[in-house]
């Protein structure tokens, strides 16, 4: 009878535990649920070739590309809403695919529905255990922009100097610092760091506020580390103001602001 | 010879044009080697685009992250394809006309049915197209057929004007941005390789518009959203004939399209579209000889119709209609200069169309298809003329197998089976005339 009743507990624990597992697994993005089996077949339909069948960015195309396709299972992302060395959430991961990667071979797969960017996002989290043994990041806060003024990127000048992003992006912010030719990211792979100047889209969005958040968060596996805690809010802003400055196209005026999730 | 078998003739003449124009479908692999994706994310089997396909082309070719323009490339990368379609195929005319006794042209003609078949070859296509620079796309095609070289396309766009994509303007020789495309068909046989409606021309017509799927001189504005777009084009009266062949007259096409997502389906289109022209009914002449671009007498006709695009899932059906019309002198073959040549009666004669396309894709490599079209006239030009003469039926099975689709090439066997009916139209006896036509092969794109 005892052992009876210590398998039903058994069973029972077992069961929550597998649909913890399955809860973890699950994928959402606004209202839709994404579907990790109808998001293989979308991913061996658009994504296989340069991030490969195993989601470990060794597609046929990857030999060709650079910088190289994201490797799936290492559960590394540029492109976060949350702090450094934390899983995205699903939205981050959709807005990317939605979005494109700037400067890559990552292009905007937003002709895609958006039942589809979801489903892809479910599948893409399948290649690597820590979605199911880990939760994401909690989303960094963006506080409101203040207005950008020549004494806000003034003082934006003297931190890109004093916290030495000029040693890699350069002193006019074209990507050529000292530091540059060195540079590698998380794979060993060499990486450039981005010109400024090159327009007003960056990897990860194009919004102040997508600047701001990218200060936050950083670029995990990339040499681009957080300044969540270096820097205030206030300067985070007035480095962003600079940044914004270096722009050398008429574009470059502030971009309406994209809600996550579109 | 009767008028009527005259005009059969004509009709059947400009039919071989309009298949001996038709250039295979393509994909451009050109694309796929530029930017390391397979050929399966812009077709949902190539030729034939899906969305992402459909939206980078309307992007003037441009993937927008900044790796479009030709500096980002290699400078040994060339944007260049080719294509050609080694091929079985079996060709059956249920009432051919021919020579009571072979070699005899003086045995009188009968009718009998006639079957070819053997290995062929479709001609080669060469086509380069891209960026020239950032917002500024080219496409060239060059087909070399098996005794010519002509250019199928050729023409040079200016992308996102004033920054915006609802203002881009391509000038040069193109497919208008028809519902579904003539030169992206997944069919290849030689009844089933052309929407007919596009080229339906009335019995006793003499229209020298050819159809809606020849590419076309001209410009084209068009523009798009994510679920929108539109396109305007002023085209030469050539049917895409080089040399000014016809005369000044400026035709207008348009094509409006929306789309919408449905939940658990997929993406749904409506479309509207019509071309509008004049055509002339007579040339100045010299010796009784037709002056090449001195068309004259223009009289009016039109196309215009309704589309849609609908999936289910790995299903997706395209429907079109279509209603024509062409003017009382176009209709009779009549210059307008000599009026009292037309018939009693005569009137421009009006027609309907219709098609339904289904694919079946269930993964990147396999897509099965099939086709039906129906033409019928509704109005006769002449009233002595029987009201089915030229009605048409046509349908289309087959199937495309990718086993290689890379970044670098990509390679289809096909198999296809097409029927053409032509009511009316056999050349002596006057019942249908039947086509049928069994095709199997290799569609190579590299």
């Amino acid at each position: 009878m005892r052992s009876l009743f210590c398998l039903t507990i058994a069973a029972v624990l077992g069961v929550s535990l597998l649909g913890a597992h399955a809860s973890a697994q699950e994928t959402h993005v606004g209202k839709l649920t994404g579907n990790a089996k109808r998001g293989k077949a979308l991913y061996t339909r658009y994504c296989i070739f340069c991030h490969g069948p195993f989601g470990d960015g060794r597609g046929e195309s990857a030999p060709y590309l650079d910088p190289k396709p994201r490797d799936f299972t290492k559960a590394v992302f540029k492109c976060r809403s949350t702090p450094s060395g934390s899983l995205p959430i699903d939205t981050d991961l959709y807005d990317t695919i939605s979005r494109g990667i700037h400067a890559s071979g990552m292009p905007s797969w937003k002709p895609l529905l958006r039942q589809e960017r979801v489903d892809l996002v479910a599948y893409i989290k399948t290649f690597s255990s820590a979605f199911q043994e880990e939760k994401p990041g909690t989303p960094v806060e963006i506080p409101q922009e203040p207005p950008s003024s020549a004494e806000s990127i003034q003082r934006g000048a003297e931190l890109f100097q004093t916290m030495n992003c000029w040693s890699c992006h350069g002193k006019d912010g074209r990507g050529y610092g000292p530091s540059a030719a060195t540079l590698t990211d998380s794979k060993g792979y060499p990486i450039t760091p981005f010109d400024f100047t090159s327009g007003s889209r960056f990897k990860c969005g194009e919004t102040d506020r997508d600047m701001f958040r990218d200060l936050v968060t950083g670029l995990d596996g990339t040499p681009m580390p957080s300044f969540g805690s270096a820097m205030t809010a206030d300067q985070r802003w007035d480095v962003v103001h600079y940044i914004r400055s270096l722009s050398n196209h008429k574009e470059h005026a502030k971009p309406q602001i994209q809600q996550a999730g579109q | 010879m009767t008028v009527g078998s005259t005009r059969i003739r004509i009709q059947w003449m400009a039919l071989a044009i309009v298949v001996a124009s038709l250039q295979p479908a393509f994909g451009i692999p050109a694309f796929a080697r530029k930017y390391g994706l397979p050929c399966s994310a812009c077709h949902e089997a190539w030729p034939m685009l899906n969305n992402f396909g459909q939206t980078f082309k309307d992007n003037g070719y441009q993937l927008g992250n900044e790796r479009d323009a030709p500096i980002y490339q290699e400078p040994s990368y060339w944007p260049i394809m080719f294509r050609t379609t080694p091929t079985w195929h079996r060709e059956n005319n249920n009432r051919q006309a021919v020579d009571a006794i072979p070699g005899n042209p003086t045995s009188g003609l009968v009718e009998q049915s006639v079957t070819t078949s053997g290995f062929d070859l479709n001609g080669l296509n060469v086509i380069t197209a891209g960026t020239l620079y950032k917002n500024i796309s080219f496409f060239v095609q060059p087909f070399i057929g098996s005794s010519s070289i002509n250019i199928a396309q050729a023409w040079t766009r200016l992308d996102n004007l004033a920054g915006t994509h609802w203002l881009n303007l391509k000038m040069g020789k193109f497919e208008m941005d028809l519902p579904i495309s003539q030169e992206r068909a997944l069919t290849l046989s030689n009844s089933g390789q052309e929407y007919y409606t596009y080229f339906f021309t009335p019995p006793g017509d003499r229209n020298p518009f050819v159809g809606l799927g020849l590419p076309q001189l001209g410009v084209e504005l068009s523009g798009h959203n994510d679920t929108t777009r539109y396109s305007v084009a002023v085209v030469t009266d050539s049917s895409g004939g080089t040399g000014l062949p016809v005369n000044q007259a400026a035709d207008v096409y348009a094509n409006f399209n929306q789309s919408f997502e449905v939940p658990h389906l997929g993406r749904q289109q409506l479309g509207l579209y019509g071309f509008f022209g004049e055509s002339p009914t007579y040339f100045q002449t010299a010796g009784g000889q037709p002056i090449a671009g001195t068309g004259q007498g223009n009289k009016s006709f039109y196309r215009v119709g309704a589309y849609g695009h609908w999936y289910i899932q790995q299903f997706d059906f395209f429907t079109f209609y279509i209603h024509g019309m062409d003017n009382v002198f176009l209709g009779n073959s009549v210059p307008s200069n000599q009026p009292q040549l037309l018939p009693i009666g005569s009137v421009g004669p009006t027609w309907n169309g219709g098609m339904f396309e289904v694919h079946y894709n269930p993964n990147p490599r396999l897509i099965f298809l099939g086709r039906y079209e129906m033409d019928r006239m509704s109005r006769q030009a002449n009233p002595s003329i029987p009201s089915t003469l030229g009605n048409i039926d046509a349908w289309t099975l087959g199937y495309r197998w990718y086993p290689i689709m890379s970044p670098r090439a990509g390679l289809a066997w096909v198999q296809e089976y097409s029927r053409l009916t032509n009511a009316g139209q056999a050349p002596i006896s006057g019942r249908d005339d039947v086509h049928n036509s069994y095709l199997m092969g290799f569609d190579f794109d590299f």
